[in-house]
């Protein structure tokens, strides 16, 4: 579970964050949804610590982020936006050593590395180094990665960039299946088919504020119409919104 | 604090993956450096060699005029070719060929005869060093063929002709063969450093600049480890890098050394396997404060591109010192100890010198300079634990 109260950051001059307030609870996908430049990068950033937050606090599990940002560090797997690998090691050694930094001995490093490769369908390339790789293989051992340790929460950013449609099915599967095994699972994006076809909980950000907080078919509800794109446009106070479907 | 040793295994593994990193580390160091070092040595000692040993070429016009001279000459392995053509092609050939052009006047034998100074014209191309060093022995010869003709002279008015003679200068060279090879070897330390330091350099780059640039620093730092110990850990692989280089580069320098026989001249490289070894434990302090200078002013930079551009720059700075010792001829006092690069090089040069250094000054130097690497050590830690990282 990730909660955050009033999460405020700035750089410089500019308020990236103005007080967001969130809540993604376990076994469910929260969808983080916002236009380009919302603050959306920048939310996730201080939720899995690379970002000390200015203001406010946020909470995995109940650890804070702030007080305590090892322990945060190790109930959360992370896939940050554009994630890079180590080109001189293989898939498989680039997850394992994020497994050996989380301290796993290397019997179970090497299981959960091999699962994962299983899980994820990279059993082609999964000794080849990683230099040369492709968007998609790059992505899913960049996922890998962030589940080696078996993390209760996973905080994706944008996880569907340059994937193709295979990939994107499979990354799908994935976190529907982590979902049924109790995760919380926290992700970014701004393509709305994604959204619609996976979260259970929308969160709508703009300007570095949340606006709404709600389940996909509360949100269609308040807004008035039976589109979820209509229902973004609205509610995130996007220009004018198009004649309702 | 094991998370340090696990960056470690991995940053050293993916090292050895790397061709920039092996190339530096296994063919500049041990085998470019060497070899340019021990081409640029023999040439030095052939060019040493040749003023002693080899014949001098020298054209002579009208050799006939001065018969004596040239017999004399020819005693001290002076080749004497009479001219063929007319003066002016003979000086253009004299330009062409770096040989010797002696032009001996109408008058020479008459006025030697009077006993009046008889003159000699002497063409040479002066902006050659060879030539240079070949008109020296000649003018010597002739002066000591003149000075021959004083004396007899002299004896033959009944003078003594020790009167020519009022002041003796005997230069003594003092310089042992040590010292005489170690100013020829004067750029070595300057090469054993900074090979050195550039088999670091990529680990160095790579442990921000690199990382950044290809999106894994984001990733690494949701691990549950402290920043600066991932920090350390990468500079623990350059630094581990450093010595297999410091290692291979000083044992290629002790055989190049060897096979090159600088004992042909009299000189002893004194480069066995203990000043070998001398010149491995001087120099490792220096270590840890490169690997943690390009290590921190790769972190001010934006991109790998430019982390390399100034890094390389960087580089230059630990030389410097050694540079300004070779033109000032400084020597080795404990306030210079106290300069990191500086004192190594000082080390390096006792060493092959066969001159120990005192126990303080490199105990100055060791501490100094290790003192530095923990000072940068601990700023480069810092600077991972600083947002802007993220770039």
């Amino acid at each position: 579970m990730i909660e955050a109260r009033a999460l405020v950051k700035r750089f410089g001059t500019v308020t990236a964050v103005d007080g967001v307030t969130l809540r993604a609870a376990d076994g469910r996908i929260t969808g983080l949804l916002g236009p380009n430049g919302a603050g959306k990068s920048t939310t996730l950033r201080m939720l899995y610590t690379v970002l000390t937050p200015d203001d406010g606090d946020a909470w995995v599990d109940g650890v804070s982020v702030l007080t305590d940002p090892l322990q945060a560090r190790r109930r959360m797997g992370v896939l940050p936006h554009g994630a890079g690998l180590y080109p001189n090691l293989t898939a498989r050694e680039n997850i394992e050593y994020f497994g050996t930094l989380h301290g796993l001995a290397r019997g179970a490093r090497r299981a959960r590395a091999a699962h994962l490769i299983e899980r994820l369908e990279m059993q082609s390339f999964a000794d080849r180094l990683a230099r040369g790789f492709s968007q998609g293989q790059r992505v899913k051992t960049a996922l890998a990665r962030a589940l080696v340790h078996q993390p209760r929460n996973v905080l994706l950013d944008e996880p569907t960039n340059g994937l193709d449609v295979m990939a994107v099915r499979t990354l799908r599967r994935l976190l529907a299946e982590l979902r049924a095994e109790g995760h919380c699972i926290l992700f970014s994006s701004h393509v709305m088919q994604e959204v619609a076809a996976l979260c259970d909980e929308l969160i709508i950000i703009a300007a570095g504020t949340v606006i709404v907080q709600a389940a996909p078919e509360e949100l269609k509800a308040r807004a008035g119409t039976a589109s979820l794109e209509e229902a973004f446009v609205r509610l995130a106070g996007l220009g004018t919104p198009e004649s309702s479907a | 604090m094991r998370a340090i040793w696990r960056v470690f295994r991995k940053e050293f593994r993916e090292t050895l993956r790397d061709r920039r990193s092996l190339f530096t580390t296994l063919v500049i160091g041990p085998l470019l450096m060497p070899a340019l070092i021990s081409v640029a040595l023999s040439m030095a000692i052939r060019h040493g060699a040749a003023p002693a040993s080899r014949p001098i070429v020298l054209t002579v016009a009208h050799a006939e005029r001065a018969p004596q001279l040239l017999q004399f000459l020819r005693q001290y392995r002076v080749h004497i070719r009479a001219l063929q053509a007319d003066r002016a092609t003979a000086r253009a050939m004299v330009k062409r060929s770096h040989s010797l052009l002696l032009y001996v006047p109408r008058d020479f034998g008459a006025r030697l005869a009077a006993g009046k100074p008889a003159s000699l014209r002497l063409y040479a191309d002066e902006s050659e060093r060879a030539v240079q060093s070949r008109v020296q022995r000649l003018g010597s010869l002739i002066g000591l063929y003149g000075g021959t003709i004083a004396r007899l002279r002299l004896v033959a008015r009944g003078l003594d002709p020790q009167l020519l003679a009022p002041i003796a200068l005997h230069a003594i060279d003092i310089s042992t063969p040590q010292s005489r090879a170690a100013l020829v070897l004067g750029m070595l330390s300057y090469a054993i450093l900074l090979t050195m330091l550039m088999s670091g350099l990529y680990i160095a780059i790579d442990a921000t600049a690199g990382e950044r640039e290809r999106g894994s620093l984001e990733p690494l730092l949701t691990m549950p480890v402290r920043r600066e110990y991932l920090v350390y850990g990468k500079m623990l692989a350059a630094c581990a890098m450093m010595v297999v280089s410091l290692v291979l580069t000083v044992a290629a320098f002790a055989v190049a050394l060897h096979h090159i026989g600088l004992d042909r001249l009299g000189m002893s490289a004194n480069f066995g396997p203990g000043v070998a070894a001398g010149i491995v434990l001087g120099c490792l302090p220096l270590i840890p404060a490169g690997a943690a200078l390009m290590t921190l002013v790769a972190a001010y930079t934006r991109s790998y591109r430019e982390a390399q551009t100034y890094v390389g720059l960087v580089l230059l700075v630990p030389t410097l010192p050694l540079i300004f010792a070779n033109i000032m001829g400084l020597r080795p006092r404990p306030a210079l100890m106290a300069v990191p690069s500086l004192s190594q090089h000082f080390i390096i040069m006792s060493l092959l010198r066969a001159q120990p250094l005192p126990a303080t000054d490199l105990a100055i130097s060791a501490g100094v300079t290790l003192a530095l690497g923990a000072v940068l050590t601990f700023f480069a830690g810092r600077l991972y634990r600083r947002e802007k990282l993220l770039g």
